[in-house]
């Protein structure tokens, strides 16, 4: 499966349009980290552990776009986006959406 | 009395941790800027259409904390209004920081060039005086990999 952000592939034709793709993964953190987060408050600095977090959680919203693409029979998708909404105090959105191609 | 001893000290902390921590920030970014130079990063959304090429998504994210001091500082701020420099150089090194890790994971992949570079920002709310708790930054962009020469 081939995932990108471009519209056209270098070298390569799509035959076939399959329409938008997505995959969303809602994450809480979990308290150990948002002690060590309140410490960073006062210090300044990353926070390595909601990075982790994000970057997972990001991972997995990409892994059921892919899933949702192989199922419509697509090899490929296009024009990939991601958005992040937080959707209470302490749970953020992360979310992916592209469109599913066939590329010859 | 003892309330105010604690914010002072915590004031003091911030300040000095945190003007560490940014200094050491930007030494190191300033530092791999320098070595990933070879790989720029584009906003262009069309790659020029010549040879057939390897893609792949790469990205890069940080969250990154502002601290109590700055905090502070932007707090006073918004009473008058303006500038706040507290929070531009948060959000200047937190975009560096994740282009720069996007570049890491383009040259992992052995590309040479990024295309459709997009950066994207969120601030991590912590609740407290509906305050910027830190700030997440993500970059992502589709990086060209050039088929290796067989010689």
């Amino acid at each position: 499966m081939l995932v990108t952000n471009i519209e056209i592939i270098p070298g390569k034709r799509i035959t076939k349009h399959l329409g938008l793709v997505q995959g969303s993964s809602v994450r809480a953190k979990h308290l150990g980290r948002d002690i060590m987060a309140g410490l960073k408050n006062i210090f300044g600095g990353e926070l390595k552990g909601y990075t982790e977090l994000l970057q997972e959680s990001r991972e997995e919203a990409m892994e059921r776009m892919i899933q949702q693409a192989e199922a419509v029979g697509a090899n490929a998708v296009l024009n990939v986006r991601f958005s992040t909404s937080s959707v209470a105090a302490g749970a953020a959105e992360l979310f992916a959406y592209g469109t599913a191609v066939v590329l010859e | 009395m003892i309330d105010l001893i604690i914010f002072l000290a915590l004031l003091a902390l911030g300040y000095g941790f945190g003007r560490y921590a940014e200094l050491k920030h930007y030494r190191s970014i300033i530092q791999r800027e320098k070595e990933l130079r070879d790989i720029p990063a584009v906003a262009t959304k069309f790659p020029p259409l010549t040879k057939a090429v390897d893609v792949a998504l790469v990205s890069g994210s940080v969250v990154i904390s502002v601290d109590y001091f700055k905090r502070f500082v932007a707090g006073l701020r918004n009473l008058i209004g303006g500038r706040v420099t507290a929070y531009e150089s948060l959000l200047d090194r937190a975009r560096r920081e994740a282009i720069l890790r996007m570049k890491e994971e383009a040259r992992a992949f052995g590309g040479h060039i990024i295309f459709n570079i997009k950066l994207e920002t969120s601030s991590i709310h912590k609740g407290r005086k509906n305050g910027v708790g830190a700030v997440e930054v993500m970059a992502y962009g589709t990086v060209l990999i050039k088929p290796r020469k067989i010689s």
